[in-house]
């Protein structure tokens, strides 16, 4: 592959587990993928801004999973006479809202919705994009003419203006969130099949596939979607920051999370009126989304220079 | 392969040459990212200014203006516009609201002996901007202009019964006098109160119909521009940034200290505060509490407090099974923290008030018979009898609404009613509000003219409950609520001439509405308006009418 | 070889404006050469415009249609008596089918006129003449400093692939990818205006200079300048340097990125290795082959981000109160102003397409594959 494979199989000593995974020559096709798997990640391993990127993630979802116990208080229990305490106050690290609530709590439980809104988003853009893409990359002629023409039409509108209209058409709430922003991400992911469809289509393999009797259809799905991911899978990650600026930029605009959830988005919205005094409000969850969105974004990189042939270094 | 080649083929270069490449880039680099913060600190010098000494500066939320002709004219922002840029035949005296309407364009004026119709004798020597005198046909035409365009605050006037078909007989100008004919017999003060409101505006005619398109009555000039004799004229009305508005030195009561006014849209309270503290305006008008208390006690800048006519209240839609339940009701009027609210993120700017007439309005009682007690509600819920719910609200996206949703949600949540909160922008919640599709709304509530019938007629008045009637400009029906006898109380009330036996009136049908009608009014605003030290004089309105700019002085 | 920079995702404004518009445009395969391949070419392109155009504004209005709000309110206000609700309803041609008010509109637009705002009951066109040049002094300024800074950053971060100001200048794009804008934005506006006092508050000019420059061009610094009035001008500048600078970092991240990538591409292929072989200095080998080679990409990706800005940053707007076209067509959106939303929609749209169409002749001008 290419020399950084090599210095490291040279310095891993061919013992036990690693001996197996790094072996010269595979005896298995498992074995052959794991080792693949596992030189994928001693190079990951090497960018560490990567790698924290990918500490910062598994924390999430760590503060995410184990929120009830993390959290100090209930994020949703009020006490008027408590409002707007600052930093370090006594039980409450982060200090309370306007309506008295722990805002360090409503963080932890925030950062529940957060991945939500990311993960069904980024399940259900790249499919519809994929679905798009290959079937016009693949059928091509009318069908190929008529998808795409579609798909210019969504990549000219203004995205957040869409989401609006979107939001506004069917009501605030997470799941119209979540569509919203799935129906302004998908284009891309439709250009970027299409394109690879249209290189493996005339591919001396589909030919040999199809030449078996395959239908369209098995040939989309079952050998033109697994060419596809990989290139998807980075775009995708690239993305989930823009997905998550996205919420909460519908949430600060009103219509992302009914309240009271603690969507961060919304909170720095309701903040927002006491910057001034009480900065803490509107910055404390802003730190949130930028860490979260910083951290996909390192990952995002570091699996581009990983998957990507191009932009590979060393 | 291509690769390694190359990496091979670059440790042979020389490095003197790459690295002086690199310098140069470095250079440039260097420079760009030095230059960018200087020039963000060369003006830094000349932000610093204060407003001229005659122009009045205003932060101010506009975007609900949609026009400037006061016949058409119904928002807040827009009636501080026309206050200022019109006069009428009677008119509120900044220097005392309180002593109710006096004669503005209308020296006098006389009640025939049954008391429908009302003439008016004109002012002498009051001329409007254009020069053009200040007429009995002036106001005839005014008027008349209302009921033929027939815009939204028409029915202010047409509650009198004056139609596009009878207006020739009942407004009519004689001389210098003009008579106005109702088709029956109100309390006069119920007529001139509402002559004071925008819609009693009296424009230039002259001008007006010089600009006329397709039989428009000027209605389209009159958009973005203005006819009045008020103390200013209209320069322009930008849409969501500003209105800035020209002395009128011949203002028939002495030309305004300040020459200019410009009205700016912000929309931030932060925002505002910050134009405030630098002195780049002298008043904002949309602060909140946390930032009024930033700026109280700040060199240079003080804080106004006015009563304010607009009430907060959340309404039970009577189409809800449960919600029609007396019992229900009553309980959620127990179940709203008025004073902690007060206290708290409403503090300083809503007074707990809980009936439906703004205080220092005629027959305003000061009754208050319901606090926050959860347990009491509790109790209610049970002899009820409705178990664990779960019912909507609808709030338009402001921040104290929300917080007062949440704070029901909260209380409700105790009692075991569980309460949605739908937020959205104004015009979707009043959408489904209007359609009567809502089961609660916490919503504010402004009265549109200065006589108790504006909220009376609205709260407790309805006369036809059915869906097909869409009586949607009125409360009691948008709640799907029937007044009954209240509903009558209500209509006879406006034909009381007797001002005493009125007030009377006001109060009982206040009362039973306070513990019958399924509207829990919760606060009366009180509007907080930063300023810096040498303005004064200026008066916002009360709770009656808008601003005016004239006797301001700094 | 494929198309260059597969995962170029220009980022706009606001989070949401991510990711649209994705890799460069795909070379045309035309074999046909010259005029000729122009024309057929230019035929074409006009037609997609149209197709799209179309598309677009036919979603809006469906939008605009299912959406539930009533756009009569807007007209009447919420007091309104039945008899004046219908009346406007009537005159706004509600009551007809969406296919016929469809139509209807679209003839109106094919012979220019947008219709009246509902909520401030200007033309449209008006408007839009109003707020968009609001929005390209801004994006424009943006775009400036992004190229300014962005350009070299790359170049630098290439060149020096791996050392530490590599690293930096990974950082400080990953970061302005990864900022919430709106709150960038917002505490920028505490610390310079509200604390520091370095630059002007929110709004195009001071108060107090608003309408005191006669509008040619619709943009105050250039308005001001043509008129002579220096301090309107120092004043706009300090007013629009913060937006533009947070909008700028934007554009910036992202230039800079791509250019590295290209860069990267560049430096590694082997006419270079040949160009060094044969004892070109390096400085000859990164401007005059490696550079010159990158500047029709550079200026695809730069024609992108510029797009983005033009759509219109509806939150910077919103924090900075600059009355530009995002925030007017947000507005509208909420108050189901339909003619307003279609009317900056279409402005945007346009700008959008052709933008990408230009840069997409570009492309297939100066790139010796794409013919």
């Amino acid at each position: 592959m290419n020399q950084a494979h090599t210095t490291l199989n040279d310095s891993g000593t061919s013992r036990g587990m690693r001996g197996w995974l790094t072996a010269d020559i595979p005896r298995s096709r498992w074995q052959a993928r794991a080792s693949a798997w596992y030189h994928g990640w001693l190079e990951f391993k090497a960018n560490r801004l990567a790698l924290l990127g990918l500490c910062i993630l598994v924390a999430l979802v760590l503060i995410a999973i184990f929120a009830p116990w993390l959290s100090p208080h209930d994020p949703y229990a009020q006490s008027l006479s408590n409002r707007l305490l600052p930093l370090g106050s006594e039980g409450h690290l982060l200090g309370t809202d306007s309506l008295g609530r722990d805002l360090l709590s409503r963080m932890i439980y925030g950062s529940r919705i957060t991945l939500y809104i990311v993960a069904l988003v980024a399940l259900i853009a790249p499919v519809a994009g994929l679905l798009m893409g290959t079937v016009a990359g693949y059928v091509g002629g009318w069908t190929d003419t008529v998808l795409m023409r579609i798909t210019d039409i969504f990549l000219a509108f203004p995205r957040l203006v869409l989401a609006l209209a979107f939001v506004a058409a069917l009501g605030a709430g997470i799941e119209n969130a979540v569509l919203a922003i799935a129906l302004t991400a998908w284009p891309p992911y439709a250009r970027i099949a299409r394109a690879e469809t249209l290189t493996i289509r005339s591919s001396d393999y589909i030919s040999a596939v199809k030449l078996q009797g395959a239908g369209t259809l098995r040939i989309i799905v079952k050998h033109i979607w697994p060419l596809c991911i990989a290139s998807l899978i980075v775009r995708i990650t690239l993305d989930m920051a823009g997905i998550i600026l996205a919420a909460a930029g519908l949430g600060f605009l009103g219509l992302g999370a009914r309240p009271p959830s603690p969507e961060w988005g919304a909170m720095i919205a309701e903040g927002r009126r006491f910057i001034l005094d009480h900065w803490w409000v509107a910055t404390m969850p802003g730190l949130a989304i930028f860490t979260v969105s910083l951290a996909f974004n390192l990952l995002g990189d570091g699996l581009r220079d990983l998957l990507d042939p191009k932009s590979h270094s060393k | 392969m291509k690769r390694s080649s190359f990496l091979y083929f670059r440790k042979l270069l020389p490095n003197a040459s790459r690295r002086a490449a690199l310098r140069n880039i470095t250079v440039a680099a260097v420079a760009s990212v030095v230059i960018a913060p200087v020039l963000l600190v060369i003006p830094a010098q000349q932000t610093q200014a204060a407003t001229p000494d005659n122009m009045l500066v205003i932060a101010n939320r506009i975007d609900d203006i949609t026009t400037l002709d006061p016949a058409q004219s119904f928002e807040f922002a827009g009636s501080d516009v026309i206050r200022n840029v019109y006069g009428k035949l009677v008119n509120f005296n900044p220097g005392d609201l309180n002593a109710g309407y006096e004669p503005d364009l209308a020296e006098s004026w006389e009640v025939s002996e049954d008391g429908m119709t009302i003439t008016f004798t004109m002012r002498d020597g009051v001329n409007f901007h254009s020069g053009n005198p200040v007429t009995a046909q002036d106001v005839e035409f005014s008027l008349r202009r209302v009921i033929m365009l027939e815009k939204t605050p028409s029915f202010i006037l047409t509650q009198f019964g004056f139609t596009k078909d009878n207006i020739a007989d009942t407004i009519k100008a004689d001389g210098n006098t003009v008579s106005i004919t109702t088709d029956k017999k109100y309390a006069t003060s119920f007529v001139l109160n509402c002559l004071t409101a925008t819609i009693g505006s009296i424009v230039d005619m002259k001008t007006v119909m010089a600009n006329e398109v397709d039989g428009d009555l000027g209605n389209e000039w009159l958009k973005t521009n203005s006819a009045g004799s008020g103390a200013y004229k209209v320069v322009s009305w930008k849409p969501n940034e500003s209105v800035t508005l020209q002395a009128n030195d011949d203002f028939y009561k002495g030309a305004p200290a300040m020459k200019r006014v410009i009205v700016r849209h912000i929309q931030e309270s932060a925002t505002q505060r910050l134009l405030l503290e630098k002195g780049d305006v002298d008043v904002a008008r949309n602060l909140n509490p946390e930032d009024v208390a930033g700026i109280t006690g700040k060199e240079g800048i003080k804080v106004h407090n006015e009563l304010r006519g607009r009430l907060m209240y959340i309404s039970m839609n009577q189409k809800h099974p449960v919600l029609s339940n007396p019992k229900v009701v009553e309980a959620i009027k127990y179940l709203i923290d008025y004073e902690g609210m007060q206290n708290s993120f409403l503090k300083g700017q809503y007074t707990v008030h809980q009936n439906f007439l703004p205080q220092t309005y005629l027959g305003a009682i000061d009754d208050k018979p319901y606090s926050f007690n959860i347990e009491k509600a509790k109790a209610l819920l049970e002899e009820a009898g409705v178990g664990e719910f779960e019912i909507e609200a609808g709030v338009r996206e402001a921040q104290e609404r929300i917080e007062i949703a949440q704070t029901l949600q909260n209380a409700m949540a105790q009692v075991g009613i569980t309460l949605k909160i739908t937020v959205g922008t104004g015009k979707q919640i009043l959408t489904r509000y209007r359609a009567r599709e809502l089961d609660l709304y916490v919503g504010a509530w402004g009265p549109d003219y200065p006589d108790p019938q504006t909220n009376a007629g609205t709260f407790a008045f309805n006369p036809d409950n059915s869906d097909e009637i869409k009586a949607t400009g009125l409360l009691a029906y948008r709640n799907a609520w029937e007044p009954g006898a209240l509903g009558e109380k209500t209509a006879a009330a406006v034909t009381e001439g007797d001002v005493e036996k009125r007030r009377a009136m006001y109060e009982e049908i206040q009362r039973e509405f306070l513990t019958t009608a399924p509207f829990a009014i919760m606060f009366q605003q009180i509007e907080q308006a930063g300023m810096g030290d040498s303005v004064s004089n200026l008066v916002l309105g009360g709770a009656i009418t808008a601003a005016s700019y004239w006797p301001v002085t700094k | 070889m494929e198309t260059p920079s597969a995962q170029a995702e220009p980022k706009s404004g606001d989070g949401v404006s991510n990711n649209r518009r994705s890799e460069p445009p795909a070379p045309s395969a035309t074999t046909a050469s010259g005029s000729r391949w122009f024309l057929i070419k230019f035929l074409k392109t006009l037609g997609s415009i149209a197709i799209t155009m179309l598309g677009l504004l036919f979603v809006t209005f469906i939008i605009g249609r299912v959406m539930p709000i009533d756009p009569v309110i807007s007209i009447v206000g919420e007091r309104a008596t039945k008899e004046v609700y219908d009346a406007a309803y009537q005159e706004m041609g509600l009551d007809k089918p969406v296919l016929v008010q469809f139509l209807y509109y679209l003839g109106d637009v094919v012979r220019g006129d947008f219709g009246t705002s509902y909520l401030n009951g200007r033309p449209v066109s008006e408007d839009i003449r109003r707020v968009f040049p609001a929005t390209l002094e801004l994006a424009t300024i943006g775009t400036l400093i992004g190229i300014i800074v962005g350009v070299p950053l790359g170049m630098i971060a290439a060149v020096k692939r791996d050392s530490w100001i590599d690293q930096v200048a990974r950082v400080v794009a990953l970061v302005g990818y990864s900022m919430p804008i709106f709150w960038l934005g917002l505490v920028g506006l505490l610390v310079f205006y509200g604390i520091l006092g370095w630059v002007g508050g929110p709004g195009r000019v001071g108060i107090f200079y608003v309408d005191m420059v006669p509008p040619v061009t619709g943009m105050i610094l250039i308005d001001s300048a043509l008129d002579g009035q220096w301090e309107i001008f120092r004043d706009a500048v300090s007013h629009i340097i913060l937006p533009a600078s947070i909008l700028g970092y934007y554009s910036l991240a992202y230039i800079s990125r791509m250019t590295r990538s290209f860069m990267l591409e560049q430096l590694n292929a082997e006419y270079v290795t040949t160009a060094r072989v044969k004892g070109l200095s390096e400085w000859a080998v990164i401007w005059r082959h490696a550079f010159s080679n990158i500047k029709v990409q550079l200026i695809t990706v730069i024609a992108l981000s510029y797009a983005g800005l033009l759509e219109g940053s509806v939150l910077t707007e919103i924090i900075f109160a600059w009355p530009g076209i995002g925030s007017y067509i947000t507005t509208a959106l909420l108050s189901a102003d339909m003619n307003a939303v279609l009317g900056g929609t279409v402005v945007v749209g346009l700008v959008f397409v052709c933008l990408n169409v230009l840069s997409d002749l570009l492309y297939s001008f100066f790139d010796p594959r794409a013919k």
